[in-house]
C-alpha cells in the first residue's frame, strides 16, 4: 500500500536524521569511549530522575485535566494556553523564574518566615523533580485533556442515563489508552536534563548523562564517549518507546456525533470543590514563576537593545519553518512504530546531534551558513514525538469510526484526508503547530555550535546579554521571548479551535 | 538572456571579494557579541589593515579541533589558561613572535605561542550593604556561619568553575578534600555556567557567587552601582588569563601576524576594561579607567602552569566532587 511505503520512507529518513550525526561523532572519535563508574552513577540518577518525574506529571495532570475538562468559567481558553508556558522557556529563564517563587529568598519562604512555616530549601533531589513537573506537566495536561474531549458527547449522556460510573467505564479506559505515551515523551525529555537538574538539584549528586557529554565534549574532547554516552541515550529512549508501545491498549470509544455538548456528571458540590482546587494549584504553580519573569522584565523592556529585535524575528522565522516541516515529517508517521522512530530525535542530546550535523557538513558547505536550516531541522525533530503523541489519538480513532464509511463512499488518498482526517484532526494540528513553533521559539539548540555573530536567535541573545552583565536587558528579552512564544502558540492552537464547537 | 547581468553579477562580486582580504576570527559567543569587546576591535583593526575582519563563534577549542587542519581560521582568540595543553598538543598554532615584554600580568609569561589579552582573579562577590564585614581570607570563609548561601559553577562544565577547584588545590594542597568538605554546607548550589550563578546572585537568591575581581567594575561604571564588592583572599587568587594564537595553516599569515601585533597595541588594549569587563594586559594601571583603578587586588597571584593544571584536574574535580555528593 503506497501509504505504509510513505510511512516507512519517512520512518527510515527520520532515524537517518538521528543516527547518521551520531554514527559521525562516533566515527570522528575513533569509535566507542569507555564509561568509569561516574558516567554509570549519573545514568543512574538519570533514570531515577526521569522516571520518577515523568510519572509525578502524569499522575497529577489527571485531576487537572479532568477538572478542566468538566468545568467551563470565564478565562478557561486564556488559563489553559498560559499553562503551556514553561515548557517552552528557555532553561535559564525558567530556572530564574521557578528560584524567584520556591528559592531560598523566593516568594513562598518571603511569606512563610513571618508566618513561622518552616523554611522550604528548593535544591535536592525533590527541587530536581519540582522543576520537571513544572517543565512537564502542562503537555501532560493537554495530552490528557484532548483525551477527554475526544470521548464521545453521547457516552457521558448514555453513562448518565444509565446510572453507570463515568470513571469506571469512560475515563479510566482513556487514561490507560493516553497515559503510556504522554508517560514516555515526558520521560525522554527529561533523560536530556543538564542545567535545571544541575541547579535545582543543588550540585553534583544530580549529574546527568547530559552532562557527561558536555564535559567529554568540551574539555576532554573525548568524541567517542560523547557518542557512546548519546547512544545509550538513544537506546533508552527506544526502550521507553517500546514500553509504552506494549502497555497501552488499543480500542475506543466507538463514533458519536463528533461534537461536544456538556457532562451530565460531576456537578455534586464536593466534585466542583475538587475541581476548582486543582485548577487552582496548578494554575498558581505554574502561573507564579511565569508572573515573576514577566514582572522581571517589564524594567529592561523601554531600553532594549536593537539587536535583541533582530533575532527575534529570525526566531519567529526559525519556529515557523520548523513547525512546516514537523507536521509535513508527522503525517505520516503516525502509527506505532513511527511514534517510537520519532522518539529517537528527542532521545538524543543536542550537543551530539549539532557536532554531528557539523561533522557531516563541513566538507560540503560552511557550518556557519548552514547555522539556521540545522537548528531548524533539529528542532523539527525534537518537536516530532510531541507532535505524533497530539495527532495519533485523534487518527487512530477517526481511522476506526470512519473507515467503513468512507471505503463505502470509495474515499481514499487525499481526498480521505481532506474530507474525513484532517477535519477531525483540526483541533490536534492546531495544538501540535502551536507546541512546536513555541518549542523552536524557545531552543537555545545546537545554534551555539555554530553561530557566526550575525545570526544569533533570541535565545541565544538572552544567554550574551547575561554573559555581558546585562541581565536587565537579558530578562526585558525572555519577557519578549515569552510573549512571542505564547502568541504563537495561541494563534495556531486557536486556529485549530476555529467552526469547532466549545 | 537574463542570465548574462546576473553572472556579470558573480564576477564583479567575486572581484570585489579578491580586493579586500578577508581575517577570519573565531571567539567565543560573549567576545563576539554586539556587547562584547568584539565589534569594537573589529571596527579598529579594519580602519588599519584595509581588510575585513569576521569572527565566527562558537565552542572555541572543539571547534578548531573539529575542523583540525581545513579550518577556516586565521585567528583564534578567547582561550584559557587552563585548556591550551590540549590546544598546543593539536600542533594547529604557530608561534605569534611578538615581543612580551610590554605585558602587565601579574605573573610572569614567556609563551611563544598564547598571547594573552586580558586577565582577571577569581574571586566572591558579595553585597557590602548586606555583608558589611567583608572576608578577608579563605581560612574564614570555611569558617563562615553555614547559613552564608554561596553559588559557584560546575568544574566539569565552566572554566570558571574549573579554576576554584584549582585555586582551592593551591590553597589547601592535600586537605582540599576538608576544604571542600567545610564549605559544602554554604554552597546553596552549582551551575552549568556563570551566568545561571550571576543571575541567582543578582536576583538575591545567594550572598556571595564565585565570579572575578572585575565583576565590580561593571556595576560601578555601568550601572553606577557601588554595593558590589570583590572579597579578597589574604591567601592569594587564582589567576584567570585570555588568550590569542594564529593558526599555522593561515592563508593569510601577514594579516594574522598583524592583528596578533594589534592585540598588545593601546588601542586595542584601552577598549577591553569597559568591554570584556576584565584587566587589559598590556596596559599600565594608570591607563586604565578610573573604576577599574580603585579595583581591590589580591596581593597574591596563584597560577597553575598548563602542565600543572592538566596534571591535577582530574584529581581536584574528584575532591570537589566527593565531597559536595556527601
Amino acid at each position: 500500500m503506497a501509504q505504509r511505503a510513505v510511512a516507512i520512507t519517512t520512518a527510515t529518513l527520520v532515524a537517518g536524521m538521528v543516527l547518521l550525526p551520531v554514527a559521525a561523532v562516533l566515527w570522528r572519535g575513533g569509535g566507542p569511549g569507555t564509561l568509569g563508574p561516574a558516567d554509570w552513577a549519573a545514568l543512574r540518577f538519570t533514570l531515577w530522575q526521569a522516571a520518577v518525574s515523568a510519572g509525578l506529571s502524569v499522575a497529577l495532570a489527571v485531576p487537572v485535566a479532568r477538572a478542566l475538562s468538566r468545568r467551563s468559567f470565564p478565562g478557561r481558553v486564556a488559563l489553559i494556553a498560559l499553562m503551556g508556558a514553561p515548557f517552552i522557556l528557555p532553561v535559564i529563564v525558567a530556572i530564574l523564574g521557578l528560584l524567584a517563587v520556591f528559592g531560598g529568598r523566593g516568594l513562598i519562604n518571603q511569606i512563610g518566615a513571618p508566618l513561622g512555616l518552616p523554611r522550604l530549601d528548593i535544591y535536592g533531589y525533590h527541587g530536581v523533580i519540582i522543576a520537571h513537573v513544572f517543565f512537564n506537566l502542562p503537555l501532560a495536561v493537554r495530552l490528557l485533556l484532548q483525551g477527554w474531549q475526544d470521548i464521545p458527547a453521547e457516552r457521558f449522556r448514555l453513562a448518565a442515563s444509565l446510572g453507570a460510573p463515568v470513571w469506571r467505564v469512560l475515563e479510566w479506559p482513556m487514561l490507560r489508552r493516553i497515559c503510556p505515551g504522554a508517560f514516555t515523551v515526558i520521560f525522554v525529555i527529561c533523560l536530556g536534563s543538564f542545567a535545571v537538574a544541575l541547579t535545582l538539584g543543588g550540585g553534583p549528586r544530580a549529574t546527568t548523562v547530559e552532562l557527561a557529554i558536555y564535559q567529554a565534549f568540551r574539555f576532554d574532547f573525548d568524541l567517542g564517549k560523547a557518542a557512546t554516552l548519546a547512544a545509550l541515550q538513544l537506546a533508552l529512549g527506544l526502550a521507553a518507546g517500546a514500553f509504552a508501545l506494549r502497555v497501552a491498549p488499543k480500542g475506543g470509544f466507538g463514533v458519536g456525533l463528533d461534537r461536544q455538548i456538556d457532562r451530565w456528571d460531576g456537578t455534586g458540590v464536593a466534585a466542583r470543590l475538587a475541581d476548582s482546587l486543582w485548577i487552582a494549584l496548578a494554575a498558581g504553580f505554574l502561573l507564579l514563576p511565569l508572573l515573576s519573569v514577566a514582572l522581571a522584565g517589564l524594567p529592561g523592556l523601554a531600553k532594549m537593545p536593537p539587536e535583541v529585535w533582530a533575532a527575534a524575528a529570525r526566531s519567529l522565522a526559525l519556529a515557523l519553518g520548523a513547525t512546516a516541516l514537523t507536521l509535513a515529517l508527522a503525517l505520516p508517521l503516525l502509527t506505532g512504530a513511527g511514534e517510537t522512530a520519532a522518539l529517537m530525535g528527542i532521545s538524543v542530546s543536542g550537543l551530539v546531534l549539532g557536532t554531528g550535523y557539523f561533522l557531516l557538513l563541513q566538507p560540503v558547505i560552511r557550518p556557519g551558513d548552514a547555522a539556521l536550516p540545522v537548528t531548524m531541522l533539529v528542532n523539527a525533530l525534537m518537536a516530532l514525538p510531541f507532535v505524533i503523541r497530539i495527532l495519533r489519538p485523534g487518527l487512530e480513532g477517526a481511522r476506526r469510526d470512519y473507515a467503513r464509511l468512507a471505503a463505502s463512499l470509495g474515499l481514499s488518498g487525499w481526498h480521505l484526508w481532506r474530507i474525513v482526517y484532517l477535519p477531525r484532526l483540526r483541533r490536534p494540528l492546531g495544538f501540535a503547530a502551536g507546541l512546536t513553533a513555541a518549542l523552536s521559539m524557545g531552543d537555545l539548540g545546537v545554534i551555539t555550535l555554530f553561530a557566526d555573530g550575525d545570526n544569533a536567535t533570541l535565545p541565544l541573545q538572552i544567554y550574551r546579554l547575561m554573559g555581558s552583565y546585562q541581565m536587565e536587558s537579558a530578562r526585558a528579552a525572555a519577557l519578549l521571548l515569552l510573549a512571542l512564544s505564547l502568541g504563537l502558540f495561541w494563534v495556531f492552537d486557536r486556529g485549530g479551535r476555529l467552526h469547532a464547537a466549545a | 538572456m537574463k542570465a548574462y547581468p546576473l553572472v556579470a553579477g558573480l564576477i564583479f562580486a567575486t572581484s570585489a571579494v579578491a580586493e579586500t582580504p578577508t581575517l577570519t576570527v573565531y571567539a567565543p559567543d560573549y567576545f563576539a557579541s554586539e556587547w562584547g569587546p568584539g565589534p569594537g576591535i573589529e571596527t579598529a583593526f579594519e580602519e588599519r589593515c584595509g581588510c575585513d575582519l569576521v569572527y565566527k563563534t562558537g565552542e572555541l577549542l572543539p571547534r578548531l579541533l573539529l575542523e583540525g587542519e581545513k579550518t577556516e581560521a586565521d585567528v583564534a582568540i578567547g582561550f584559557n589558561s587552563d585548556i591550551t595543553k590540549k590546544a598546543r598538543e593539536s600542533g594547529l598554532f604557530a608561534p605569534h613572535g611578538l615581543d612580551t615584554s610590554a605585558l602587565t600580568l601579574p605573573v610572569d609569561w614567556s609563551d611563544d605561542t598564547f598571547l594573552p589579552f586580558n586577565y582577571a582573579h577569581t574571586a566572591f562577590i558579595y553585597d557590602n550593604t548586606k555583608i558589611t564585614e567583608p572576608l578577608t581570607s579563605f581560612d574564614a570563609l570555611l569558617e563562615a556561619p553555614d547559613d552564608l548561601r554561596l553559588v559557584i559553577q560546575d568544574p566539569r562544565s565552566s572554566i570558571s568553575g574549573l579554576a576554584l577547584v584549582l585555586w582551592v588545590n593551591h590553597v589547601y594542597g592535600d586537605e582540599a578534600a576538608d576544604a571542600w568538605a567545610k564549605l559544602a554546607p554554604k554552597i546553596v548550589t552549582v551551575t552549568k555556567g556563570w551566568s545561571e550563578s550571576y543571575g541567582m546572585f543578582t536576583d538575591g537568591e545567594a550572598d556571595m557567587v564565585l565570579s572575578y575581581t572585575t565583576s565590580p567594575a561593571y556595576h560601578i561604571i555601568a550601572e553606577e552601582d557601588l554595593t558590589k564588592s570583590a572579597a579578597i583572599f589574604e591567601e592569594g587568587h587564582y589567576f584567570m588569563v585570555e588568550l590569542a594564537a594564529k593558526l599555522a595553516g593561515t592563508d593569510n599569515p601577514d594579516l594574522a601576524d598583524q592583528f596578533m601585533a594589534f592585540i598588545l597595541t593601546e588601542e586595542f588594549q584601552s577598549m577591553i576594561p569597559t568591554s570584556n569587563w576584565s584587566f587589559p594586559a598590556a596596559l599600565p594601571k594608570d591607563a586604565w579607567p578610573d573604576g577599574f583603578q580603585d579595583l581591590p587586588v589580591p596581593e597574591k597571584v596563584l597560577f597553575y602552569s598548563e602542565d600543572e593544571a592538566a596534571a591535577m584536574r582530574d584529581e581536584a574535580i574528584e575532591a570537589w566532587r566527593s565531597a559536595l555528593s556527601q
